[in-house]
This record gives C-alpha cells, structure tokens and sequence, in this order.
C-alpha cells in the first residue's frame, strides 16, 4: 500500500512535469543548425552520407534534393511534413500547412510517410511525427518544428525562409 | 508525396478517448493502491479488458466509450473536429500489453514487475486525460526506427 501511494505520487508528479514541458515545447520552429546539433547525439554514427539522399551544402545546412523527397521542390519555399498513421496532430498539421502553402505563393507542402521512408527518417534524426521542415528555394533545411505548429509561427517562419 | 498509409477510416470524437483516459488514469491508479489484494487484480484484469476490447475489437466495443457516447456525448456541443481512430486504437493496444504484464505479475507474484507496468500505464493515461498526449503514438516511431526495414542505406 505504502508502495503503492508513493509510485502513484511520483508518477502523477513525473507525468505533470513532463506534460508541462512539452506543452510549452511543442510546435516551436527552431533554427535548423540548432536542431540538428540536437540530433546530433543521435545521429552521429549513422551511416555515411548518401548523395542521393541529402547532401550538405557549402554553407553547413543540409539539403534535400526532389529525388530524396519524391516531390518537386517549390520555386521559393518547401513545407515537408513527416507524418505517420498513429498521429493525432498530423491531420491539424496537414491543414495549416496547405492552408499555408495554398496562401504563399511560390511554396508547396510536401507530406511523407515516415514509415515508408526510414532511411530519411533517421538521416534527419526525425523522431516524432508530425516533424516539419523548412526548405529554401535550393532545398537547404533552414527551420524544422516537431508537433503541432501554430499558424501564425509558420508563416513568420516561412516568410524568413523565402526573405 | 505519398499519402500516409490508413487503416480503412474510422473516426472518432477526440473527446471519447479523452474521457476513457481520464476513467483509465482513476482504475489505474486505484488498482496501483490496491496492488497485492484481490480487488487490485480484478480491477486490473477489468482494464486489461477494457483496452483489450479497444484494441482489438474496435473503440466502438470499448466500455469506457460506450458510457461517453451515451451518457457524455449527449449533453456535450457538437464535435469541431473528428479524428481518426487509428491512434487513439493503437494506445489502447498498447495499454492492454502493459495491463497483461501487470496482470501476469499480479497472478505470479512478481509484484515489481506489476508496479512498474502499472506505473508505465498510469503515466500514459494520465498525459492522454490530462495533456491529450498520446505516448503510446510517440514511441511509435522511435520503435519503427530501432527495427531495421525500409532500410535503403548499407551500413
């Protein structure tokens, strides 16, 4: 019983925080140097760099070309959505980002099975869906968001991108 | 641009997982103080039902929805958003593995074993009622991730 309550209390506190955090975390679109700093720890011993897949460009921030992302590119600007099937915010997401696109001229949104595409998944040191990307116009990732992003942040943040 | 592969579309008022969390958060909580009596395993053994009903045979089955649909729903506004049951499904997946382990511990005496898996439970449930956090659907691809397949780069 003892046991019991104090498991009980340190769960319900350890959730709490955790929720808290993550509440406040969510969303936010950070630098894409940033990010991937974090990743980082992750992804280091990850398999060599595949051209084909993403490449780094010269000036450090890494690129997606049309053939690793199986869509073509938008003339100023690429919103890439990773998503799953067992996503709650990915259909939210879906919807401000083609709203989005639909708004800015010259972007597109490009949505993609994290599943049928691990390999991208763990290059990119994805680890939750929805995870957005924020491409320029020669598909270097400038900015990148995990979870549900809000609308405003993602058209000032786009609005950087294409700057 | 590939679409996300779903199950055949079935969707749901996000607010009907929510309310099963919230009942889900109080049993798990009251079986974790009842943990080594006969009413702690029986009401184990009743979630474990209750998300395997869920997982396995559809949210329409699971009881908890049941009680939102006809007692909560009712006197509730209208949905804004639907959502697609896939997920809210698979946490109840996921929470009948944790609640079949707490109950093979309670059953065999390994009463550790049935705390933290009853531990790992409540603190799902918990976010999902308190946050509408789906831990069982972020860990999902954090597990996709670690089994290879889909592999196209050779070590």
């Amino acid at each position: 019983m003892t046991t019991g309550v104090l498991v009980l209390v340190a769960v319900l506190a350890l959730a709490t925080a955790f929720g808290l955090w993550r509440r406040r975390s969510d969303g936010r679109i950070r630098e894409q140097a940033q990010a991937s700093r974090r990743a980082a720890g992750v992804e280091e011993s990850a398999e060599p760099a595949d051209i084909h897949l993403a490449t780094m460009a010269e000036h450090g921030g890494e690129v997606l070309t049309e053939a690793a992302l199986g869509a073509r590119l938008g003339e100023r600007a690429t919103l890439v959505q990773f998503s799953t099937a067992f996503c709650q915010p990915c259909r939210a997401t879906r919807r401000i980002l083609d709203e989005v696109s639909t708004m800015v001229e010259g972007t597109v949104h490009v949505e993609i099975d994290a599943e049928a595409h691990l390999d991208l998944v763990r290059r990119l040191g994805v680890r939750r869906t929805p995870t957005v990307l924020f491409l320029d116009a020669d598909g270097v990732i400038v900015k990148r968001a995990s979870g549900l992003p809000r609308k405003a942040d993602v058209i000032a943040a786009l609005g950087e991108v294409i700057a | 641009m590939t679409a996300v592969a779903c199950n055949p579309r079935v969707e749901v008022d996000p607010r009907g997982p929510r309310f099963g969390a919230a009942i889900t958060t109080v049993v798990l909580a009251a079986s974790l103080l009842l943990v080594g009596t006969t009413a702690g395993i029986v009401l184990v053994a009743w979630q474990a039902l209750a998300f395997g009903l869920g997982a396995f045979v559809g949210l329409h089955a699971q009881p908890y929805g049941l009680v939102f649909r006809s007692v909560v729903q009712p006197r509730l506004a209208p949905a804004r958003d639907l959502e697609d049951a896939a997920a809210p499904r698979f946490a109840q997946g996921v929470g009948f593995a944790f609640a079949a382990v707490a109950l093979a511990g309670l059953l065999l005496g390994l009463t550790t074993v049935a705390i933290v898996a009853l531990a790992l439970a409540l603190a799902a449930a918990f976010l999902n009622a308190a946050f509408g956090f789906c831990l069982g659907c972020e860990m999902y691809l954090l597990g996709r991730r670690l089994l290879p397949g889909g592999q196209r780069v050779a070590a």
